[in-house]
């Protein structure tokens, strides 16, 4: 029998408890405490995908989160998740997986025809086959290469499997990434020596390369045990840090058990924001490989990967395995094998002595020592090995799998995420990385320290180090007399590809070849990085971890270069892929996106309000069920008429108090304040620093030194940071204080001609004559016995007043005015009536304060005081800012009365070929003149007035004829709001 | 992400602040030349080193923070008042 199976029995495998899964439909039975690659193995499965690119038959190649092959499609009840990699996904009873990038079946791929035409199919290909004719890429390039590439599929409907998820914050002195020797060591130390510890390891059990090693079990037993009885130590396996974000923050994503999602209502995976005083990187070394042509085939494995699923699962890849290596360490799965009673096909070791080979062959293993594999030979499996020996000869081996090592690679990707200095260590043939210490350190294998007791001194060394730093006392640090002692080692030989005839992959997920980046080299992309980016080589869900560097090695080869001064590509957050729903955790919908309620939502809503989201506020936009202009229309012809009531709680007011408010007032805003006698309101114009328009609004004085601020809704909190930065940055001398109030006081405009006599019905100790409260007025009164504020201000162009009470009192309020305007007919109206209104009157809003405009383009010139400083006087004197030739506001209304204006429309000269010379910011049907009217921003528009223009939609096959005219199309003498 | 000790409330994350621009230029004068008020308003140094900068906590006391942070690096120097004349490091890089 050929082909992987399993032997014996696993330290992470129950024997009496099977479960039972499917796999491209075939029920198997697999073991708990398997992974999904583990129990496929056991069950003699060897294929389980197709490449990215070629089609090409694809194996298990590592036993971790590093897999380049093995990702599947898990089904789950409410949809499909894709990429998971098989060599991490904990074998669950009932799974359903399905492999990857296949058509019609895995073993019988008709894609894989690209392969036969992969000459055709170099580097870059996306960029130099594809490019013209430009209407080719949507129609014809890019669905067939959608089809024949990709990984795996999505479910458009799926949503399940965003559902649960959490965030959680956790607080540390130190974080240890990694329990192997070093992380269980410094875990203990920094334990022992009381600084609060979170050790986080990414596999399901704790030991990492003590798990392969069984004289290591003792020990590792020992350091879980007492590390389990540290209240100060919190041990979380499953649980991979996928990005270093500076400043002592790191990112976790938990994996969680079936029993510990049952108890969280399904949680599967849990985020960490991890803060923490120091970290200690222990994460290890991956094991490379080594590109020679068939390095792709199912039945090549990493050698560590195929030790790890026989010490954790008892499965061995194959029956009769060949080894091909370039260091001692790799003798390890050797010798493993042969214990296990697994027959060696012979091992390859490019180097042509070393102190292991002479061990394999005093236990009568073949070791071929100075010699190489040339390719490897099968079609959906390992069949035979071609070796040629450097000295000169070749032979072949009969072997139903491979095992490759081509050294060890520390895991350098936390550390480049923190902006580590990479040194290149000749001793390892890799790249290790050197932390500031002030961020932490790195530990073991993760900088080079290899064999297992060194690791685990190191990692004692690094935590007594760090001890200190925090200022702790160093307690027990390791008991080093039960270290099992480090093998004496023949140093490796770096190897990095073997050339031959055939594909030798650098990178397998993305079917990058030796010969793609010699290809990049000759076209210029000299670069690491860019030769990454031309090949897409370390790309995608593995991030090429187990490639690398020998994509950089063959890169450095082709420049003529050692690798050290090539380099390997910055690494970026994150790690490994992690589901959008584990980031978002639960800030979806509503938590995501907050809404603000008004005092007086709920009146509102039971008035039959459709609402309209401004800024987080939800505003009543009209009391009508209908979408069309009739309700808003009718709503604000009730204002023209006679008297309507509307909600503005959600407009910004700040409070400003001190003996230099009228000065600070002075300097913020363009126009002056300090003339201002208490009892009045004023308009207000402030700008930016750079002059241009940041914001309008009324300021009423209520006291000496009391005044208050109103903003519009969208720009409250714009406004307070503006006013904020301005105090504190450049006025600390002045004795003011600003105060946000825009939640504490609800706020309603009564306009309309009859709005003083239904005020008045509310109001008491409050003469509202116009001689004795005229137009700006503003002043303190008790409105239907609560303690509020009146002013006389208007938007809508009417007569009008605004009631502001505290927020509590707001229905009393609202219910009295509503009761008292009753006999003239009062009626809400909403956001739409306000804009219809104030459309007619010529009153600007965001649409027309867009952060582009003057106080000259809003025709407010004369509002800028020439006398003292204030924020943006000297910017907005610029010349270019005076132009006559800039977009200025305009009035305008369509010729043909019974033709529409569009928002956004562009005015262009009739008849000639012209370019825009503006657009149409607000438009609305009229309640005062007939058909619409509009706003406009146009060049020189103030001088245009009186022409026509076309204004121009191609989007709705419109152009519509329109007379320029000025923005206050009704009531320019402003007498209404005066009456 | 940024961990800021504001003196008023300890540290705290970056999500909390607003960041408000360059602090290492004072406000021109109310005399100052429109040319001085376009070099204060639009000219940045943008370097790769130590980078004076306002900070406004935002979502904690809403006072302003004038901070020393190395912009390659990310290493916070100093915190102080907005008035505080702080001391930056002479090295562009930090160690």
């Amino acid at each position: 029998m050929n082909g992987p199976s399993r032997i014996a029995a696993g330290l992470w495998t129950s024997a009496d408890e099977p479960v039972d899964f499917r796999f491209d439909g075939r029920a198997l039975r697999g073991l708990r405490g398997d992974t999904l690659a583990s129990a496929l193995l056991a069950n003699g499965v060897q294929l389980v995908g197709r490449s990215f690119k070629y089609h090409r038959p694809r194996g298990i190649v590592t036993a971790g989160a590093e897999e380049p092959c093995a990702l599947v499609d898990v089904l789950r009840p409410g949809g499909r998740e894709p990429n998971r990699p098989a060599t991490t996904l904990p074998l669950q009873e009932g799974l359903i997986a399905e492999s990857q990038n296949r058509w019609p079946s895995l073993r019988f791929d008709v894609r894989s025809i690209g392969n036969l035409a992969a000459r055709f199919l170099p580097a870059g290909f996306y960029y130099k086959t594809f490019m013209a004719p430009g209407w080719a890429w949507e129609r014809l390039y890019e669905p067939l290469i959608r089809r024949a590439a990709g990984l795996g599929r999505l479910d458009a409907a799926a949503s399940d499997h965003a559902a649960p998820a959490e965030t959680v914050h956790d607080h540390t002195d130190v974080l240890i990434v990694g329990a192997g020797a070093a992380g269980l060591a410094a875990a203990y130390a920094l334990g022992r020596a009381g600084a609060r510890v979170m050790l986080l390891e990414q596999d399901a059990g704790f030991g990492g390369g003590t798990l392969l090693d069984r004289r290591w079990q003792a020990w590792r037993e020992t350091q879980s045990t007492v590390l389990a009885g540290l209240g100060n130590v919190r041990c979380l396996p499953r649980s991979c840090v996928v990005g270093a974000y500076g400043h002592g923050v790191y990112a976790a994503l938990e994996g969680l058990t079936p029993g510990e999602s049952a108890l969280f209502r399904g949680l599967r995976e849990r985020l960490h924001i991890i803060r923490a005083r120091r970290v200690l990187l222990a994460t290890g070394a991956i094991e490379r490989l080594i590109a020679f042509p068939g390095n792709d085939l199912p039945g090549v494995m990493l050698a560590g990967a195929a030790l790890a699923y026989l010490r954790r699962y008892g499965v061995t890849v194959g029956q009769r395995p060949a080894c091909f290596v370039n260091s001692d360490e790799a003798y390890q799965t050797v010798f493993e094998f042969a214990a296990a009673g697994i027959d060696c096909a012979g091992v390859i070791d490019v180097r042509p002595e070393s102190k292991a080979a002479d061990c394999a062959r005093a236990l009568g293993i073949r070791v071929h020592s100075g010699a190489q594999v040339e390719r490897v030979e099968g079609v959906h499996s390992v069949r035979r090995v071609r070796i040629a020996r450097l000295a000169g000869g070749v032979g072949t081996l009969e072997a139903d799998s491979l095992l490759m090592s081509g050294g060890y690679s520390p895991a350098t990707a936390l550390a480049s995420h923190l902006g580590a200095h990479h040194n290149w260590l000749e001793s390892i043939g890799a790249f290790a990385p050197l932390l500031d210490p002030r961020i932490g350190r790195v530990a073991g294998a993760a900088r080079g320290c290899y064999g297992l007791a060194a690791a685990a001194l190191d990692g004692a060394a690094a935590a007594a180090a760090m001890a200190a730093e925090l200022g702790l006392a160093t307690g027990p640090v390791l008991p080093a007399g039960d270290l099992p002692v480090d093998p004496d080692q023949t140093p490796m030989v770096p190897l990095w590809e073997v050339r031959g005839r055939g594909k030798a992959f650098v990178d397998l997920q993305n079917d990058v070849t030796t010969e793609d980046v010699r290809l990049a080299h000759r076209e210029g992309y000299e670069h690491v990085e860019h030769m990454k980016r031309y090949t897409t080589h370390g790309m995608a869900t593995d991030q090429g971890r187990i490639g690398g560097l020998v994509g950089s090695a063959v890169l450095a080869q082709a420049r003529g270069l050692p690798v050290s001064e090539v380099g390997l590509p910055k690494a970026r957050p994150y790690v490994q892929p992690l589901p959008f729903a584990a980031l978002a955790g639960p800030e979806t919908g509503l938590h995501f996106k907050p809404r603000r309620r008004l005092p007086l939502h709920d009146w509102h809503e039971a008035a039959g309000a459709r609402f309209v989201s401004i800024g987080l506020w939800l505003r009543p936009l009209v009391y009508a069920p209908e979408s069309e202009w009739e309700g808003v229309l009718r709503e604000a012809r009730a204002v023209r008429q006679s008297v309507g009531i509307t909600d503005v709680s959600s407009l910004g007011k700040i409070d400003v108090q001190g003996p230099d408010a009228a000065r600070f007032l002075d300097y913020m805003y363009a126009n002056r304040f300090s003339t201002l006698p208490a009892g009045r309101a004023r308009y207000g114009l402030m700008l930016r620093e750079d002059g241009m328009l940041l914001d309008d609004g009324t300021t009423s004085r209520l006291g000496s030194d009391h005044f208050l601020i109103t903003t519009t809704t969208a720009n409250s909190g714009v406004v307070l940071e503006h006013m904020e930065f301005q105090q504190q940055a450049v006025c600390p001398h002045l004795d003011v204080l600003l105060s946000d109030v825009s939640d504490q006081w609800a706020q309603f405009a009564i306009a309309g001609p009859r709005s003083r006599e239904v005020v008045a019905a509310v109001v008491s100790g409050l003469d509202l004559s116009n001689a004795a409260f005229p137009f700006m007025a503003a002043s303190g009164a008790t409105l239907a016995g609560v303690a509020g504020r009146v002013f006389r201000i208007s938007f809508s162009g009417e007569l009008a007043f605004e009631l502001a009470v505290p927020a509590a009192h707001a229905m009393k309020v609202w219910s009295a005015l509503l009761a008292a305007g009753k006999a003239f007919g009062i009626a809400p109206y909403g956001l739409d009536a306000l804009n219809t209104l104030r459309i007619e009157k010529g009153h600007v809003t965001g649409a027309e304060l867009n952060g582009n405009t003057t106080a000259d383009d809003l025709g407010m010139q004369r509002m800028l005081k020439t006398t003292g400083d204030y924020v943006g006087r000297m910017l907005a004197q610029r010349p270019g800012l005076r132009s006559p030739e800039r977009l200025q506001l305009v009035g305008l209304r369509p010729i043909d009365r019974s033709q529409r204006l569009r928002n956004g429309a562009q005015l262009i000269v009739p008849d000639a070929e012209s370019r825009s010379l503006g657009y149409i910011t607000s438009s609305t049907p009229s309640v005062e003149l007939e058909g619409w009217v509009g706003l406009a921003l146009l060049a020189g528009g103030r001088a245009r007035t009186g022409q026509r223009l076309i204004a121009t939609s191609p989007i709705h096959g419109e152009r519509t004829e329109v007379g320029i005219l000025s923005p206050h199309l009704i009531d320019p003498e402003n007498a209404r709001v005066r009456a | 992400m940024l961990r800021i000790e504001c003196p008023w409330c300890g540290v705290r994350d970056e999500t909390e602040f607003r960041y408000r621009g360059d602090a290492s230029r004072s406000p021109p004068a109310a005399t100052a030349s429109l040319a001085e008020f376009c070099a204060q308003t639009y000219t940045r140094e943008n370097p790769r080193g130590w980078h004076l900068e306002w900070w406004l906590h935002v979502g904690g006391c809403r006072k302003l923070l004038k901070v020393v942070r190395h912009t390659d690096t990310h290493e916070i120097h100093a915190v102080g008042h907005p008035h505080e004349a702080l001391a930056v490091p002479m090295e562009t890089r930090a160690p």
